[in-house]
């Protein structure tokens, strides 16, 4: 009887103590990862704050405090009407330059990955794998190679200083990572299914649009979404080729953040940094799983 | 010879054109991005290399002057400086991003609430461009108005953090960010990886009474070691490509201190007119690249061959 109650005892002080572990490991992980979010999440609500502080105010008290005055006005500035090297229309022309690079750049490497992804998976030819490695080495190559030729050949075409020459560079180097995706994709996609149309009859573009397509929504959004992002933030093409009112959103954002007056218009610039960060952020919160999808696909293959 | 011999004799008729013609759609279709995935890999590395041997300055000019540009440029301290930041950064913003990263996927592997919630906090800077997160970084490292000024308000009077604007400390400050920016891209890798590896594996060591710190040390993460050399072979990638995130947060300066060669590309070719050495240095970013990504390559090739082997 006694016996009992003193392993019983033993046995519930084991249990406290492994509970008080349990708990302290617990309190230890939440801990860290709490420090860890508000380290990757205070620069970003430092800069919504901002945007809605007044600029007396952010001066006084410094970037990081909590608001002390709320005014909207800075938005409006930053879209429409603040000066940046001489014009005074804010951000918004910027903004519709990189929707007009981005969408269309978007699109057709996008179109045109699928295709060739398509191709070089289910229409293969002798050599066609010898292709496609020639392709992928496009991934690897530095833009700083390829400044001095599309200078050349912006120059010729007379796309210099504008949105269609940057839509041609995005395009062309593009192909190689959409290609890549949607022609890994494509491979998981039985080859019985291609024989099988093909018995019945069906030729390339039927196979295409009745077969490939429909199965084929998971990958192109992947693709869409990592064209998207990577074109709307891009900055070497657009700060090399483009100047002025031809610039899309990073490129005026760096002209805009270094153009310097004596007071530092902190307001407006949060402002004008959150118009071209959001874009690419929205797709991620509502795309995220896609996003990361697309980050683990293209960089392990 | 009867007709029927003939007829007998005639080749086999030739297929019609439309199926023909349909046979040669892929590769009509295929063509053009092949010419021009063949003119950007090729042609463009091959002009850039050529423009890099000639006496290039404001404009591209065709006269050859063998390895003058390189010698030039390997003379310059100013790419001195470039390529000793490239391999100092390189280093501490690979590790550095890779240990953060580690840290937070064995955090959320642990089984945590709201995974999703913290996975999304950590890889939001991935979705930004570096212009962005530049651009705000560069303002907390203001001493007059981000931390340094916020810990001073605190009461702590000389707490000094101006590294962006010390020529000797400017780099951290391009390293923090940059960790900051990729620590959440290893995250995910890593998560990946993990979340691979054979959960037998793992119950077998946990049944032979292996600590969960054991179980890390010895099962999980030499399981998921060619995931350790990938990550770090993209982020050598990211760093040699490095331009946005310096033009951003430091422009290059204090001074030139930390100018990257990236930078020292552009600056070359369009500020100061010297295209034939500007075409050296970019032929030198691609050729850094080239020493990581071959060998890398034929390893990946490797395994491959050596697994397919053994299924």
């Amino acid at each position: 009887m006694a016996d009992v109650s003193l392993d019983q005892s033993l046995d519930h002080r084991a249990a406290t103590v492994a509970a008080r572990r349990h708990f302290l490991t617990r309190f230890v992980i939440y801990g860290l990862l709490v420090i860890f979010a508000a380290i990757y999440l205070i620069p970003l609500l430092v800069v919504v704050l901002n945007s809605f502080r007044d600029q007396q105010e952010i001066a006084r008290n410094g970037l990081i405090s909590l608001p002390r005055s709320f005014r909207l006005e800075a938005w409006g500035q930053a879209w429409s009407s603040y000066c940046i090297g001489g014009t005074c229309e804010g951000m918004q022309r910027n903004f519709y330059n990189s929707l007009k690079m981005t969408i269309p750049a978007t699109i057709i490497s996008t179109s045109v990955g699928a295709m060739n992804g398509y191709i070089l998976s289910k229409w293969r030819f002798r050599g066609s794998e010898a292709l496609f490695t020639c392709m992928l080495l496009g991934v690897f190559i530095p833009g700083q190679i390829s400044l001095m030729p599309w200078a050349f050949i912006l120059g010729n075409l007379g796309l210099s200083n504008s949105v269609y020459g940057l839509v041609l560079i995005h395009v062309i180097q593009g192909i190689s990572f959409t290609t890549l995706f949607c022609r890994n994709y494509y491979v998981s996609i039985p080859d019985d299914l291609i024989k099988a149309a093909r018995i019945d009859g069906a030729g390339f573009w039927r196979i295409f649009r009745k077969i490939i397509l429909p199965l084929s929504s998971p990958i192109l959004i992947v693709t869409v979404i990592w064209q998207f992002t990577g074109i709307w933030n891009e900055y070497l093409f657009g700060v090399v080729f483009t100047s002025g009112q031809q610039q899309p959103i990073t490129a005026a954002l760096v002209a805009l953040t270094a153009s310097g007056t004596n007071v530092r218009a902190y307001d407006v610039m949060s402002a004008a940094v959150l118009i071209g960060a959001l874009p690419p952020l929205l797709i991620y919160l509502f795309g995220g799983k896609y996003f990361v999808r697309g980050l683990t696909q293209g960089a392990i293959k | 010879m009867s007709n029927h011999d003939l007829i007998l004799s005639v080749p086999a008729p030739a297929r019609p054109w439309r199926e023909r013609l349909g046979s040669a759609v892929p590769l009509l279709v295929l063509g053009p991005s092949l010419v021009a995935s063949f003119v950007y890999v090729f042609v463009f590395t091959g002009w850039t290399l050529y423009i890099s041997l000639s006496n290039s300055s404001l404009l591209p000019t065709y006269g050859f002057v063998g390895l003058d540009n390189y010698a030039s440029l390997w003379a310059n301290r100013r790419w001195n400086i470039a390529y000793t930041n490239l391999f100092f950064f390189s280093g501490f913003y690979i590790v550095g991003s890779m240990a953060v990263g580690l840290l937070l996927a064995i955090l959320i592997d642990q089984r945590v609430r709201g995974e999703a919630a913290w996975r999304t906090i950590f890889l939001y800077p991935l979705a930004v461009s570096f212009i962005v997160t530049g651009t705000v970084w560069s303002w907390l490292y203001n001493p007059v108005d981000g931390i340094q000024a916020l810990v001073r308000g605190f009461g702590w009077t000389n707490f000094s953090f101006a590294l962006a604007s010390d020529r000797h400390y400017a780099i951290y400050a391009v390293i923090i960010t940059g960790v900051w920016q990729a620590s959440g891209f290893a995250m995910a890798l890593f998560l990946a990886g993990l979340r691979s590896v054979d959960q037998d594996l793992v119950k077998a060591a946990q049944i032979d009474g292996a600590s969960a710190f054991r179980i890390y040390r010895k099962v999980l993460l030499p399981t998921i070691a060619p995931i350790f050399l990938a990550v770090a072979v993209i982020q050598i990638q990211f760093a040699i490509k490095t331009f946005d995130l310096v033009a951003a947060l430091t422009k290059g300066g204090p001074g030139i201190s930390t100018t990257f060669p990236a930078i020292y590309v552009y600056d070359l070719m369009f500020q100061r007119g010297q295209i034939g050495e500007g075409a050296a240095a970019a032929i030198m970013m691609l050729a850094a690249l080239a020493v990581v990504l071959v060998p890398y390559s034929f390893w990946v090739v490797w395994r491959r061959r050596k697994e397919a082997g053994h299924g």
